[in-house]
Formats: structure tokens, sequence, C-alpha cells
């Protein structure tokens, strides 16, 4: 409607030339006035940090690094004699504990010969996981099928054994191996169940809501250590007698169950969270119940919810190490066992030390890979 | 009630077929009676404004003809299937019935060509390519075929309505609904709504629209109806429904909203 053409503007001669912002609002030193020293209570706060800083990281670094023992004595390097805690300098970590006791802490008592199985079947997980996680490598639908469908197989064969392979009973595993397997099992199951969950309680049938209510609010009312010693001792009761359940299958269920209830009510959450408009947009164009669910409302639901949900999955993944209470040998467990020898008397700080650096790359990695998917499946709806 | 269609068209060939009927229809909000004995009958092609004060009923009444609200008494008849409980029938009438809102109600998540191909896809098994194919058509009939790989987010508020029109008409509907299309948007964008709906009109498409937009009545309806609360009070042809209005109500309506 408004002409533009006829507005006087400054002809090009005249017009200023961009100049570059002065030093004090770009560059390291604005950085560090506008984070670090802004107000005069952020200063102190900043003086404090940097002095929690200098009194704890140059113990720290002495200990874990500079007086380290890293390496074997050199009778042990050659059969002569096994390692103990007494070859370890005084004063730093003793981190051949860690290499002595490898071995066990990633395969627990799996047969030295038989190690093959677990890491193939690692090898094949991460890498169809990876692949599904990453952007670039193509085939997603293959992969997905792989992952789902074959793999769960697979790895049961190759860590279990029959057909041709050695059977490897299940209290023989233990270890970083034992806590993938009921991290990666238990938060697999667990997340569609939870949707099934959330779903339910929020379904308008009265039978489905009502038994949805019950599993999530009893399972999440009780703490999981009782859960778990409740699927030992009370799974087999309801099995008809004579039947006897592996012992880790129980633990898996009551986990699954668990992290599944909480998982539930996150989702829930995320459901709250999408319009009515968009069931009305979907049921007018003729979806059904489950359509409508998979394509328009739990896509958007789930993504809301990513935080949550990774926020549980963390939670999950450190719960592993309470399956210790009924006699599983997990990654923690076994370190901590470890340290209990009597060779190794004095090095339950340096076991827990290695068993936080393991659990927190995972978890942190889990926690970045979150927040890439969050920007990636961000389409700018937000703005409105 | 077919009085006014008849009339417009002298000699009809056959009798018009009767696309959606309403009979006695009754519906409550708890005590609140929002429907009061609604009848209306609507011929293949008949295009009918809806108006009235808000809190009439006019959009529950449009929203019982595709079951997003249930009617409590009496009988819809959409399309020769009659609304009950039964999903599977309702899903039937829903594939038949476009439906446009005021708010829109893209798929936020989706790009443009998938919130249009997503139901012929899923709902009519259509193959990809073809869905899409069909997709580009009414993206094009709208005027927007350059924004198919936007997300709805991106797009301007009549751009986004322009879009849910495309959307509804992929599936090919024998009806379209329109819930105040127009409401939500700013007043420069509403021209390039009512365009793409005066064409459709013009295509022989049958419409119901709750609209308060006059200009549109009076142009492309062939039936105007005026509820207030919860009853029709008044249908007629948009010539005498506008200049001589038979009840007080809708007098006071129109000088209301025509003066404003």
């Amino acid at each position: 409607m408004m002409d533009t053409s006829n507005i006087p503007t400054s002809p090009p001669e005249q017009r200023l030339p961009d100049e570059s912002p002065p030093l004090s609002v770009v560059g390291p030193i604005a950085w560090l006035r506008a984070n670090l020293f802004s107000s005069p209570l952020n200063t102190l706060l900043t003086l404090v940090s940097l002095l929690l800083l200098a009194l704890a990281i140059p113990p720290l670094v002495r200990w874990g690094l500079l007086h380290a023992t890293w390496t074997f004595p050199q009778e042990v390097a050659d059969g002569a004699r096994n390692a103990s805690r007494k070859d370890c300098a005084p004063g730093g970590a003793c981190w051949i504990f860690i290499r002595a006791r490898f071995g066990q802490f990633i395969f627990g008592f799996y047969p030295a010969d038989e190690r093959w199985r677990p890491i193939l079947a690692f090898i094949l997980t991460f890498g169809a996981v990876a692949g599904m996680l990453l952007d670039r490598v193509p085939y997603k639908r293959a992969n997905a099928i792989f992952l789902f469908a074959i793999l769960p197989f697979l790895a049961f064969w190759l860590l279990f054994g029959g057909l041709g392979l050695e059977i490897v009973p299940t209290r023989m595993w233990g270890g970083f191996m034992l806590t993938l397997v009921i991290a990666a099992v238990g938060i697999v199951l667990a997340l569609p169940l939870g949707i099934l969950l959330a779903l339910g309680r929020r379904s308008e049938l009265p039978v489905v809501h009502l038994l949805s209510v019950v599993v999530i609010e009893f399972v999440r009312g009780v703490p999981l250590i009782t859960v778990l010693f409740m699927a030992n001792v009370m799974l087999p009761l309801f099995l008809p007698p004579g039947t006897t359940v592996d012992p880790l299958l129980r633990i898996l269920v009551g986990f699954t169950v668990f992290t599944a209830a909480y998982l539930a009510e996150v989702v829930r959450g995320g459901l709250q969270a999408i319009g009515r408009g968009q069931y009305e947009g979907a049921a007018s164009l003729g979806l059904g119940y489950w359509s409508m669910m998979r394509l328009i409302v739990l896509p958007q639901a789930l993504r809301i919810s990513i935080p949550a949900i990774v926020n549980t999955i963390n939670g999950s993944f450190m719960d592993t190490t309470l399956v210790a209470v009924v006699g599983l040998y997990d990654f923690l467990n076994i370190v901590r066992t470890g340290s209990r020898d009597a060779n190794w008397i004095g090095t339950e700080i340096d076991g827990f030390v290695f068993c936080a650096a393991v659990y927190w790359v995972i978890c942190y990695g889990m926690s970045r890979y979150s927040v890439h998917l969050e920007r990636k499946l961000d389409t700018g709806h937000k703005k409105h | 009630m077919t009085a006014t269609a008849m009339a417009n068209s002298p000699v009809p060939a056959t009798a018009p077929e009767v696309m959606i009927s309403l009979t006695e229809v009754n519906k409550w909000y708890g005590q609140f009676h929002v429907l009061k004995n609604i009848n209306l009958s609507v011929d293949k092609g008949e295009r009918i404004v809806i108006c009235g004060p808000s809190g009439s009923g006019k959009s529950t009444m449009i929203r019982c003809i595709n079951r997003l609200e249930e009617h409590q008494r009496g009988k819809i008849v959409v399309d020769g299937i009659e609304l009950t409980r039964d999903l599977k029938k309702i899903e039937l009438v829903r594939r038949e019935v476009g439906m446009v809102f005021q708010h829109f109600n893209l798929f936020p998540h989706l790009t443009v060509l998938e919130n249009l191909t997503l139901a012929p896809i899923w709902v009519r098994k259509m193959p990809k390519k073809q869905a899409e194919e069909a997709a580009m058509h009414y993206l094009d009939r709208v005027r927007i075929p350059d924004q198919a790989l936007k997300y709805p987010g991106q797009l301007s508020g009549g751009q986004q309505q322009r879009v849910a029109i495309a959307r509804s008409l992929c599936m090919n509907p024998k009806i379209m609904l329109f819930d105040e299309p127009t409401s939500a948007l700013d007043p420069e964008m509403i021209k390039e709504v009512l365009d793409v709906m005066v064409e459709l009109a013009q295509s022989g498409m049958t419409m119901l629209c709750v609209t308060h937009e006059m200009g549109f009545a009076r142009t492309v309806a062939n039936r105007v109806i005026f509820m207030d609360r919860g009853e029709i009070i008044e249908q007629n042809d948009p010539e005498e429904f506008f200049l001589h209005p038979k009840s007080e109500r809708t007098r006071l309506f129109l000088s209301q909203i025509l003066h404003h």
C-alpha cells in the first residue's frame, strides 16, 4: 500500500561506513567482565571458586597422575608372581589394581576363552546403535530391523550360548558387561512399556485406565530395592510350581517395570502438553487412535519429554548398581569386591574413582546426545 | 428447509442429493443445553454460512457433523452414514468430511508437504509419490507451492490456514466444514484465505462455514443460517437474510456486526 520509492534516503556517498565494535563489547576482556566480574557478588564468587579450584586440583593431579602407579613391577610383568597393593607407591593412585583385575571388571566370571562372545555382541550393538543415532549413516530402516528384530536374539545367543556355543549360565555374567545388559534390556523394554502405560493412564476406557494407574502408582510407591527383592522372591510364586526362573531374568523384569513406571509419568507430562487442536486436526482427517498417537501425538510429546526421559534413563543406569543387593556382581559391585581381596586391601578409593569415571563418561555422553537431539528435532514451532 | 435451494434452481433434473441431515439434534454440556432441536438438511453442492453471537452453538453444530462433538439426542446422517458410537463409521465419515479450524491445527513437527500427505498415505493408503503429486496440486491451488518443504511454524497465519485448507482437500472430501477460519488471522491475511474459499465454492464443493465475514456470505452462500442460544432462529438466501431479516434477534445481531 505504502509506496516507499518517494521516501528520501541519503545518497550512498554520504552514508556512514560500518565500524567494528569497541573492545569493551567484544573480545576476551569483555567476556571476562560480563561473565565473571559483572557485580561485587559475582566477583567474590569468581574469586572463591578460583581459590577452591586451586586447593582441589593440585592434590588430585598429584594423586591421580603424578604419584600414581601405572605399570607393573618387572617380576609381575615376567609372570613370576601376582601383583598386589604393595607394588603401588604410597600417596598415589594404584591403577595397576584396575589393570590386574580389568578382565574381571569387564566380564565378571565369564570364562576367559569365551570372552570374544560378549565383545562381539557389544561391537554389534554399539555399531547398530551408533548407526541409528548418527544422522550421516544411511540405511536407517534396515538398521532398525537389525537392531530391534535380529540383534536381541543374536546377542542372547552369543552371551548365553547353546546351538554349538558353550553355555555360560547367567550367574557367571558380571562386571561392566552385566551392567550394560541390565541397562540396555531394561531401558529398551521400559520405554515402549512406559509409553503404553502413559497412554493407558490417559485412556477413556476405565479398565485400561485403572490398570495403568495401579501399576504406575504401586511401582513408584516402592523403592527399587524392594522391587528387586520382590522380583527375586515373589515372581517364582506366581509361576507354576517346579518352574525355575533365571535370577537375572527376575531382576530384569523388576528393573524394567520400575523404569517403565517412571518413564510413563515423564511421557504423560509430554502428552499433556499437546493441545486438543492436534487431536482434532488428526481426527478430522480420519486417523484412528493408534495412527493419531504414532504419527501426530507421540512424536511431539516425546520430543518435549527428551530432557526428562534422558534424566530418567540416566538415573536408571545408575540404579543398575542396586542389583548388588540380590547378589549380582555388576560393575560397581565387582570392583568393590576386588578391592576387598587380601592382595588389594586399601584400593577402595582407586576402584570408586575408576567406576565414577566410567559412569560419568557414559552419562555425559547420553546427555550430550539428548541436547543434540533436541536441537535437531526443533522445527521452530515454539515461536508461536 | 430445501425450499430456498429449490427456488434457486427451478427445474432440478433429479431430486438433489442430501449430503447432511440433522433431525431433532440436541446436545448438552453437563447441565447446559447447547443445541436445541436442530433440524437441518444440506444438499450436494450447497454453500451454507452459519452466523450468530458467540456461545450460540454454531461451532458445536458443525463439529457434531464430523463427530468431534457427540450429540445426545436426535439423528445425524452424513453422506448416507448415521453417526453413532461406532468408531468405524465415524472414521468413514471423517474421511469424506474435511474440516478447517480457527487455529489451523497443522502438525508442527511435519513439513507442509508431510502435513498434506499424511492422511492420504495412512488413511487412504495412497502410494507416497501419488500423494505428493496430489499435495503439490492442492498447494498450487492455494498458491503456496514454494512453501512445501517449510515447517508450519515458519509460515504466516494466512499461509498456515491455506495449508490447512489444502490438507483437507488432499483427502478429496465431499463436504468441507469451516469453523471460523479467519477469526485468528491478522486483517491483511483474511483476504488471501477468503479468496481460496471463494474458489473452492465455485468448484461446486458442499460447504458449511461458520464465519462473520458477511461479504463472503453475500458472494458465495446460497443459504445463511442464524443461530442464537442453541437454536436455528432463521435461515434464508443471503439477499433476503441481509435485507429483510425476519426476527428481531437477527436484526439486532446484523446491526451489531455490520456497523461496528
